[in-house]
C-alpha cells in the first residue's frame, strides 16, 4: 500500500477510526460508558443532528454551505406542533412544505444569480427565525403536540431504540445510495469538484443545486418535526448554532468544505464522535459542558489540519 | 428607430445605476431612514435616543472593521463573537491588577486567538471558514470554563470607560470613530493596506510578485482578533458585568452583514471601510425604526434578510 492510498483511507475513514479509539478508551476508563443505556442515549441525542448533517453533506459536497438549517429546525418543530392539532399528516406535511419552499427559494437564488451560498443562507437564517417568531407570537406561544400518533413518532421504541434513530438510519442509507449510486449523486460531486467543467459536460448545474438546498431544508424541517414529537411541544428557543454543529460534524467526517469529496459514512461518524465526546465529558462529571466546546473546537482544528496535510500528501504522489 | 434609442439608453443606464447603487446605496439608505425617522418618529432627535443607538452599535462597528479587512483578503472570521466572550472573561479575571493591565491581557488574548486562526489560514492552508469555525466553538468554551457565570464588577475606572462621555459623546463611540479613521488610513494610505487588497484580488499573482502573502494574512487575522477583543472589553465595561455565555453571540453574522451591505464583495480584493460603518448603522437604524413603530422582532429579522439579499444582489460582481 503506497502513501497515497494510506492518506486517502485516513481522509475517508479517519473519523470512524478515532471514534472506535475513543469508544475503546472510554469503555476501559469508565464502567458506566460501554453500557447499552449510555450507547442508546448517545445515539438518540445524536439522531437529530445526524439528519441535518446528512443534508449538509450534500450541500457541502456541491461546494456550497447552508447556514439556515438551525432556523429551519426550530421552524419545523413549531409548525409540526401547531399542525399536530389537525392530525399526524398535517403535523408532518406542514413543516416539510414550508421548509421545502424556503429551500427551493434559497436554491433558486443561489443557482440562478450566482450569489454566495453563505450570504443567501445567512439571510435565510435571519428570515426563517423571523418567520418562526411571527407564527409563535414572538416566541411567547409554545404549541403543544396534541396528536398521540405524532408524539409516538418521536417517543416510541423498537428494539430498544427510539423511532428517530431508526428514521435516521433509513435516511442515512437512502442518502448513501443517492450519493454513490445515482446520476444525481455524480452530478453533486461533479459540481463541487469543478462547476464550470461540470456545466460543459452537460451536468444540469442549476437543477442539481436547487435539489441539494431543497433536500437540506427538508431534512432540517423533518429533524425539527421529530424533535417536537419527542419533546411534545414546539420549543422556540432551540436550534441556535445548530448549523455550525452540523458543518463541524460534516468536516470532521472528512468531507472537504471546498466541495467535490466526502460522504455520508464520514458524516455519521462525525456526528457520533461529537456525541461520544459529550458523553465522555459527562462521565468525568467534574467537567462542565463548556469543556465539550473546548474539546470539540480543538478536535475540529486538528481534523482540518490533518485533512490539509493529507490532501497535500495525495497531491505530491 | 425611436425605440432603439430608448433601448440603447437603458442599456447604457443600467450598469451606471448598478455602479451608483454599489458605491452610494448604503449612504442613500441610511439618509432615507434618517429622514423617515425625523419626520415620523417622535423624540427621534432627542440626544438621549441618539446616544443609545450609537452606543449599541459601537461593538458591531469595531468588529466590522476587522471583518472588512479579513473579507478583503477573501477570508472570513467567524471567531469574533467568541473572542469578545474570551476578552470579557479575561478582563474580570485580571481586574485585580487594575483596569489597564486587564485590558491589555484581554486584547492580547484576542490577538493570540487571531494569530491561531491566521496561522491555520496562512501557513497550513486551512479554509478561513473552517479554521475560524473551530475557534468559534473552542474559544467560547474556553471563555465559559474561565468564567462560568455572569460576574458583576465594581471597578470604577472600567465602568467609566463604558459609561463616561466627552462633550456629550460617549467615550466608546469616540474610540470606535478613532479606530474607523485608523483602519481607513491603513487601507488607503499604507503599503500593508495595498497588500491586503492585492492578496484578496489575486493571491497567486501577489505571491509571484513577491508580496509577503502569509505574513499579511496572519496580520489581518491578528488585527481582527485584537479589534474583537477590544469590542468585548468595551461591551463588558458598558454592561458593568462579564457575561462570556452570551456576549457577542451571532456578532460575526452582524459584522459580515455590515461589511456586505456596505458593498465589500465576499470575493475579496476591495475594502470599503466607511461603507462598512454605514452598513452597521443601517442595520441598527432599521431595527430601531421598526421597534419604535411597534413592529415586532420577527419583522425586523425578515426585513434584515431582504436587505442583505438586495444589497448583495446589487453589489455582486457582474458576470
Amino acid at each position: 500500500m503506497n502513501r497515497e492510498q494510506v492518506s486517502r483511507i485516513l481522509q475517508q475513514h479517519g473519523a470512524m477510526m478515532v471514534l472506535g479509539l475513543l469508544v475503546i478508551v472510554g469503555s476501559l476508563a469508565f464502567d458506566s460508558f460501554a453500557t447499552p443505556e449510555n450507547a442508546a442515549s448517545v445515539v438518540v441525542s445524536s439522531s437529530f443532528l445526524a439528519i441535518i448533517a446528512i443534508g449538509m453533506t450534500f450541500v457541502i459536497i456541491s461546494g456550497g454551505i447552508d447556514l439556515s438549517v438551525g432556523s429551519l429546525f426550530v421552524l419545523g418543530g413549531v409548525l409540526a406542533a401547531y399542525g399536530s392539532q389537525y392530525g399526524l399528516i398535517v403535523a408532518l406535511l406542514l413543516p416539510l412544505a414550508v421548509c421545502g419552499v424556503v429551500g427551493l427559494l434559497q436554491g433558486l437564488v443561489i443557482a440562478r444569480t450566482g450569489m454566495a451560498p453563505f450570504i443567501v443562507t445567512l439571510a435565510g437564517l435571519l428570515g426563517v427565525r423571523g418567520l418562526m417568531l411571527a407564527i409563535s407570537n414572538e416566541g411567547a406561544t409554545t404549541y403543544l403536540v396534541k396528536n398521540r400518533a405524532f408524539a409516538t413518532l418521536g417517543q416510541g421504541e423498537l428494539l430498544g431504540l427510539s423511532y428517530p434513530v431508526h428514521i435516521t438510519i433509513v435516511l442515512a442509507l437512502l442518502a448513501m445510495v443517492l450519493l454513490q449510486r445515482t446520476g444525481f449523486g455524480q452530478n453533486v460531486y461533479a459540481i463541487g469538484g469543478n462547476e464550470q467543467a461540470a456545466a460543459f459536460m452537460g451536468v444540469p448545474v442549476v437543477r442539481t443545486k436547487v435539489y441539494v438546498y431543497v433536500m437540506s431544508a427538508l431534512l432540517a424541517g423533518l429533524a425539527g418535526a421529530l424533535n417536537a414529537a419527542r419533546l411534545s411541544s414546539g420549543v422556540t428557543i432551540l436550534g441556535i448554532g445548530l448549523e455550525l454543529d452540523a458543518i463541524a460534524a460534516v468536516v470532521i467526517g472528512g468531507t472537504l468544505l471546498t466541495g467535490g469529496a466526502g460522504g455520508i459514512t464520514g458524516t455519521v461518524a462525525g456526528v457520533l464522535l461529537l456525541g461520544v465526546i459529550q458523553s465522555l465529558i459527562n462521565q468525568v462529571g467534574s467537567l462542565t459542558s463548556a469543556f465539550q466546546q473546548v474539546v470539540s473546537g480543538m478536535f475540529l482544528a486538528l481534523v482540518v489540519v490533518a485533512q490539509r496535510l493529507l490532501s497535500k500528501a495525495q497531491r505530491l504522489t | 428607430m425611436a425605440e432603439l434609442t430608448v433601448q440603447g439608453r437603458v442599456a447604457v443606464l443600467k450598469p451606471r445605476v448598478f455602479a451608483w447603487v454599489q458605491d452610494y446605496g448604503v449612504y442613500a439608505a441610511v439618509l432615507a431612514l434618517l429622514l423617515f425617522n425625523v419626520l415620523f418618529t417622535p423624540h427621534f432627535l432627542d440626544a438621549a435616543n441618539f446616544r443609545t443607538q450609537l452606543v449599541q452599535v459601537t461593538p458591531i462597528v469595531i468588529v466590522s472593521l476587522g471583518m472588512a479587512l479579513v473579507i478583503g483578503t477573501q477570508g472570513i472570521d467567524l471567531s469574533v463573537g467568541s473572542v469578545m466572550a474570551l476578552a470579557a472573561a479575561l478582563v474580570v479575571l485580571y481586574l485585580g491588577y487594575g483596569w489597564l493591565p486587564a485590558l491589555i491581557v484581554a486584547v492580547a488574548g484576542g490577538a493570540v486567538v487571531g494569530a491561531a486562526g491566521g496561522a491555520l489560514v496562512a501557513y497550513v492552508g486551512v479554509q478561513p471558514i473552517v479554521a475560524t469555525l473551530a475557534l468559534l466553538v473552542g474559544v467560547r468554551g474556553l471563555a465559559n470554563v474561565l468564567v462560568p457565570q455572569l460576574v458583576e464588577f465594581r471597578n470604577p475606572d472600567l465602568i467609566a470607560l463604558g459609561s463616561s462621555s466627552v462633550a456629550g459623546i460617549p467615550v466608546i463611540v469616540l474610540i470606535a470613530a478613532a479606530l474607523t479613521v485608523v483602519v481607513l488610513f491603513v487601507v488607503r494610505r499604507t503599503t500593508f493596506g495595498r497588500q491586503v487588497v492585492a492578496i484578496g484580488g489575486n493571491r497567486s499573482a501577489s505571491e509571484l510578485s513577491g508580496l509577503p502573502v502569509k505574513r499579511v494574512l496572519l496580520t489581518v487575522y491578528v488585527i481582527s482578533g485584537l479589534l474583537a477583543a477590544l469590542a468585548g472589553v468595551l461591551a463588558t465595561a458598558r454592561l458593568q458585568a462579564s457575561d462570556p455565555t452570551s456576549l457577542g453571540l451571532f456578532i460575526e453574522l452582524s459584522a459580515i452583514t455590515a461589511v456586505v451591505v456596505g458593498g465589500t464583495p465576499l470575493t475579496g480584493g476591495r475594502i470599503r471601510v466607511l461603507s462598512t460603518v454605514m452598513g452597521a448603522l443601517l442595520m441598527q437604524l432599521l431595527s430601531a425604526t421598526l421597534i419604535k413603530h411597534n413592529l415586532p422582532q420577527s419583522w425586523t429579522q425578515m426585513v434584515q434578510a431582504v436587505i442583505i439579499l438586495a444589497a448583495v444582489y446589487a453589489t455582486r460582481e457582474r458576470r
